[in-house]
């Protein structure tokens, strides 16, 4: 069974955004979107600076088998990347949610909560998910 | 077998073509031969089109072939085996792609190098694609292409990119050779150059790498392979070298045959090897520990990536990159070296005695390498035409189609094949057409 | 079995195929500063070194002259060797591509009577020959569907309809023609869903991509509504001829409403693979594409064969090779027809469907599950392996590598991806009964071991020259050239 920490939001495309105290946004994706992919070996990571919107597709995992895109919870603009996944992106597999961190979003809006679900709606959509397949 | 499956005859195989789709009518076709009618039908045919000596170059050079490159190239484990998807039961193939990949990525010196595209023709205009992926800071999707690169190549290249937004951009060439002075854009995305150029000169590729990457553009070097044995490699040009390498693997063991199959090669500096196109095989270990190899990054691929990939292609030129890695093996660095080095000798002579019939002269002064363009005293058209109509010889490419104010020019080359004889009947054949014209 | 060191691992400065290396010649007068200095790392091994290596290599791979190679979709059919006989005579091999068509008439001929060939084949008007590969062709087909909706005026169509089972080449082409992909769904039998595609399709619809069979390995039964539906909408319909072998003899694409198709020589037309390559990928239009077609192509002038080039075909796509594309395969499939003939490629599709349906008939006897039990077997079908995968823990990845101790090339594994843990099984005309028993024994038995040990399976393959490979290290520590002996 993999976790879903109840302290995060989740994405209906598996990421997870965590307000800091700072009020950005850090965003990785869910222990139970690591372990369907499987290995990670490469992610192409967004530039700081990029003007994202919610929804947009911001970065790029690979694994050997395949690869998935990541989008951004918010709208606003990316202030930081995790530069250790280029030459460990195994942490994405072993620690989704601390070393596995892929990128923070200053956001536009300080309202995460509208669009994004909790963790219990989140593992409800997860396993609605795996049973269809 | 009808009875297992459970039918009384194989047209109820068949049952779920609808009715209205009419029956495929194949009385245009004619009956089947034997292998033995089959083959001397086409063996007619191909002698029909034999011919004697070439000096005739333009992107397809007529080398020798050591005949072990195709004996061991065509045996049927090679020959008849698919993509090496089950790696395990396909480390021939992977190896011997890995070991070409190491080969090209050294004779460019640049890090590393795809499994191969189809040609060079399509080979540059995937180069393009991948630049403009690459190169993603980038103002504009301008490409600046050099006077001199093969102009088969640019409009090969033309189809295949222009619907993606990219624009090429000719620069006129100054005296035969690539001069930036005469660009029509002043930030190109990218920019392309050849050496030796399509006309056989060479370019000051060192200060055109450095005017590329002063305007923040990727460059992509066409080059010919085998000229890389002795010239300086895309990677060591100017202060950073150049980002991607393409060129055709022809002149690498691979007959001429009308231009195909032959192999596109594709090299490039490791910060760009995610944008590649086609695919890559990679040295790893398996269960026990041992050295085996697989196709890597393969979600780059179509396969993987659907509409997102960098490119649709699947298949490489796989046989004719093992005839290829055949090749180079058997040559090894002086045999390509001392080839390469004996084509420009002879082209060498072939121009001096052109010259000396005082019919033809350089159109253009600087250096060449085993080609060369001669303007000439006659209609030269016409002086090809009776070359091979009443000697059976090629006597290069006019000029006129490709630019206008060379439509006196042929383009001429004499690989390692051409003995000093051959050379002298050719110049004496030449010298005579032109004086009865 | 030992792995083979690297060419580069048994070389020695200074040693030379010594009958192979001319005469060096001179370079004085080229300029020192674009002259290379230090030496690329080529193998310096003598010419018997580099037969052996390269002989040993080749004992390491699978192939139709050794194995069963039951790879759906790509049609691993017997490469006569007649036909790679015919394509190797001097006048062929040493032509070159600039010879002008009067001395190249033998030549021309020959793709003369391959594109009429293919224009009876698949019931279409006009062919151009030059397209490299599949993909090749596909881009092709895009790229005369946008050409002729732009002459039309019409810039509005920026969507090619594909099924969500299609092979990837389909909506990467879409991509490199300057469309976007819509998907469309697939129903439960397999074939399309025609309500999804009468949602989807529009006055942005630029065409459709479908195979038929279809990467389900079923016949699309209702392809002339498809064909309705989207002519009515203004679309076009493109064939991807990959699974043309199920059909050969029986129906033409052209009859089915198909405005553009490409056709897989390798597949076929029996052409070598060669390891990945090279393909050749004809397209063949109707007379609405016919004007844009990929220059260039033989025509006939009076008695003589000519180019049709640009001046013939001025709104031409354009070109797609430096030359004439693979014209080496060309000829490989213009004997191979030659050789089959009109009862020939009749029998193509029978035989290749009768085989299949039997060893999709055994299997299913044998107790493996058809992913569409309802249907018939093209020329190849789908089982699915879930059960095993959820019963037993071993997947369809775990039974396509214990087929190789087996000496049997597995099947295609994974795709469509719609079928999970599915098999894509096409075994071939060319293949006999006691083959595809084999076949059926060693599936069979592979489920026995799996039963009795699934870390055995799982472990496979335990009989090749290596065991399963570390992709993940592959893909994270990338090796991609061999940089010393260390390595």
């Amino acid at each position: 069974m993999s976790e879903t920490p109840q302290e995060l939001r989740y994405t209906d495309t598996h990421e997870w955004a965590r307000v800091e105290p700072d009020g950005t946004v850090c965003v990785g994706i869910s222990d139970f979107a690591q372990d369907a992919l499987g290995d990670v070996v490469f992610i192409e990571l967004p530039e700081t600076g990029t003007e994202v919107a919610a929804g947009a597709e911001v970065a790029v995992i690979e694994s050997v088998k395949a690869a998935s895109d990541i989008y951004s919870p918010v709208s606003g603009e990316i202030v930081r990347v995790n530069d250790q996944l280029t030459d460990a992106p195994d942490l994405v597999n072993s620690e989704p949610y601390d070393g596995g961190w892929i990128f923070v979003v200053q956001p536009l809006s300080d309202d995460l909560s509208a669009d994004l679900l909790t963790a219990d709606q989140y593992q409800e959509f997860c396993e609605t998910d795996s049973n269809a397949h | 077998m009808l009875q297992s499956i459970g039918v009384t005859n194989i047209d109820e195989l068949f049952e779920e073509i609808p009715d209205h789709v009419p029956v495929a009518n194949f009385r245009a076709i004619e009956s089947s031969l034997t292998e033995m009618e089959m083959v001397f039908r086409l063996a007619e045919r191909a002698k029909q089109d034999e011919l004697g000596s070439c000096f005739l170059g333009a992107g397809s050079y007529d080398h020798h072939i050591p005949a072990a490159v195709w004996d061991l190239a065509t045996r049927g484990e090679f020959l008849t085996a698919y993509t090496p998807y089950q790696a395990e039961a396909s480390q021939g193939t992977l190896q011997l792609l890995y070991e070409f990949q190491t080969m090209m990525a050294s004779l460019a010196d640049l890090d590393v190098a795809n499994a191969s595209v189809y040609d060079g023709g399509s080979g540059l205009g995937e180069a393009i694609l991948m630049a403009v992926r690459s190169n993603r800071s980038a103002r504009n999707r301008k490409i600046a292409i050099g006077g001199a690169v093969n102009p088969f190549y640019v409009k090969t290249a033309n189809t295949l990119v222009r619907n993606q937004g990219i624009e090429l951009v000719q620069i006129p060439h100054e005296n035969g050779v690539f001069d930036p002075n005469q660009c029509p854009i002043d930030d190109p995305n990218v920019v392309v150059v050849q050496q030796p150029n399509f006309f056989g000169l060479l370019e000051n590729v060192d200060a055109i790498s450095n005017w590329a990457a002063e305007r923040n553009a990727l460059l992509i070097a066409v080059v010919n392979p085998l000229t890389l044995a002795v010239l300086k490699p895309p990677g060591e040009w100017g202060g950073s070298g150049a980002d991607i390498c393409i060129g055709d693997g022809q002149p690498l063991g691979v007959p001429m045959a009308s231009g195909g199959p032959s192999f596109g090669f594709l090299c490039s500096k490791m910060k760009h090897v995610r944008q590649m196109p086609g695919r890559i095989v990679g040295r790893t270990v398996d269960a026990n520990g041992d050295v085996g190899y697989t196709l890597t990054l393969q979600a780059r691929e179509q396969h993987i990536r659907r509409a997102k990939a960098t490119s649709n292609i699947c298949t490489n030129q796989g046989l004719l990159v093992t005839a290829a890695t055949i090749y180079m093996s058997i040559m090894g660095v002086s045999g390509l070296r001392n080839t390469a080095s004996r084509c420009h000798e002879n082209t060498k002579y072939l121009v001096a005695q052109l010259e000396a019939t005082g019919r033809a002269q350089r159109a253009f002064h600087s250096p060449y390498f085993h080609e060369c363009v001669l303007r000439c005293a006659g209609d030269v058209g016409a002086l090809t035409k009776s070359m091979i109509a009443d000697h059976g010889i090629l006597a290069g490419l006019p000029l006129g189609e490709i630019d206008e104010s060379l439509d006196d020019c042929l383009l001429l080359c004499a690989t390692e094949k051409r003995t000093h004889e051959e050379i002298d009947h050719f110049v004496e054949l030449f010298n005579h057409i032109l004086k009865e014209a | 079995m030992p792995t083979i060191p690297t060419i580069f691992d048994t070389s020695k400065p200074g040693r030379l195929a010594g009958g192979q290396t001319p005469k060096e010649g001179d370079l004085t007068g080229l300029p020192d500063e674009l002259l290379r200095e230090s030496n690329p790392v080529l193998p310096e091994v003598s010419e018997l070194q580099a037969v052996r290596h390269f002989t040993n290599l080749s004992q390491q791979n699978f192939s139709i002259d050794g194995n069963f190679y039951p790879l759906g979709s790509c049609t691993m059919k017997y490469n006569p060797r007649g036909a790679h006989r015919a394509a190797s005579q001097p006048g062929f091999l040493n032509r070159h591509p600039l010879t002008p068509a009067f001395a190249s008439q033998g030549l021309l001929s020959c793709f003369w009577d391959l594109q009429e060939t293919l224009k009876t084949v698949t019931g279409m008007e006009a062919v151009s020959l030059v397209p490299m590969a599949g993909a090749q062709g596909e881009l092709a087909g895009g790229l005369m569907i946008r050409a002729y909706h732009e002459d039309c005026g019409d810039f509005e169509r920026d969507e090619i309809l594909v099924p969500t089972a299609a092979h990837g080449t389909n909506p990467a082409t879409a991509t490199m023609c300057g469309y976007k992909t819509r998907e469309i769904g697939v129903a439960a039998d397999g074939d399309v869903d025609i309500e999804d595609l009468k949602r989807v399709v529009g006055p942005k619809t630029a065409g459709i991509m479908l195979t038929n069979p279809s990467t389900c390995a079923v016949f699309e039964r209702r392809i002339l509504e498809i064909a309705d539906i989207v002519h009515d909408a203004g679309g076009l319909l493109y064939y991807d001829g990959a699974n043309l072998n199920a059909i050969l003899g029986k129906v033409c694409p052209g009859d089915m409403g198909f405005d553009v198709l490409h056709l897989n020589l390798h597949k076929t037309f029996a052409t070598p693979h060669g390891g990945g390559g090279p393909g050749a990928g004809p397209v063949a239009v109707n007379s609405l594409l016919q004007p844009y077609l990929p220059i260039p192509m033989v025509g006939k002038l009076d008695d003589q064969y000519i180019w049709l080039d640009e001046s013939y075909f001025p709104l031409t796509i354009g070109k797609l090779a430096a030359f004439m594309g693979n014209a080496g395969i060309l000829i490989r499939a213009l004997a191979y027809a030659l050789m089959l003939g009109r009862e020939g490629m009749v029998r193509v599709a029978e035989y290749a469907t009768l085989n299949a349906n039997y060893l999709a008939a055994e299997l299913s006897k044998a107790g493996f599950q058809l992913a569409y039990p309802t249907r018939r077997a093209t020329h190849e079908f789908l089982i699915t392996l879930n059960k095993e995968a959820k019963d037993l823990g071993v997947r369809a990845l775990d039974f396509a590598k214990r087929l190789l101790d087996f000496d049997m090339h597995a099947p295609t594994t994974y795709f469509p991806l719609l079928v999970p843990e599915c098999f894509l099984i096409e075994p071939t005309e060319t293949e006999t009964k006691t083959v595809l028993d084999e076949f059926v024994s060693a599936m069979c038995k592979i489920r026995e071991e799996a039963q009795e040990n699934a870390d055995y399976v799982k472990q496979a393959p335990h009989n090749q020259v290596v065991r399963r490979l570390d992709e993940v290290r592959a893909a994270r520590e990338l090796d991609l050239s061999w940089s010393g002996t260390e390595g």
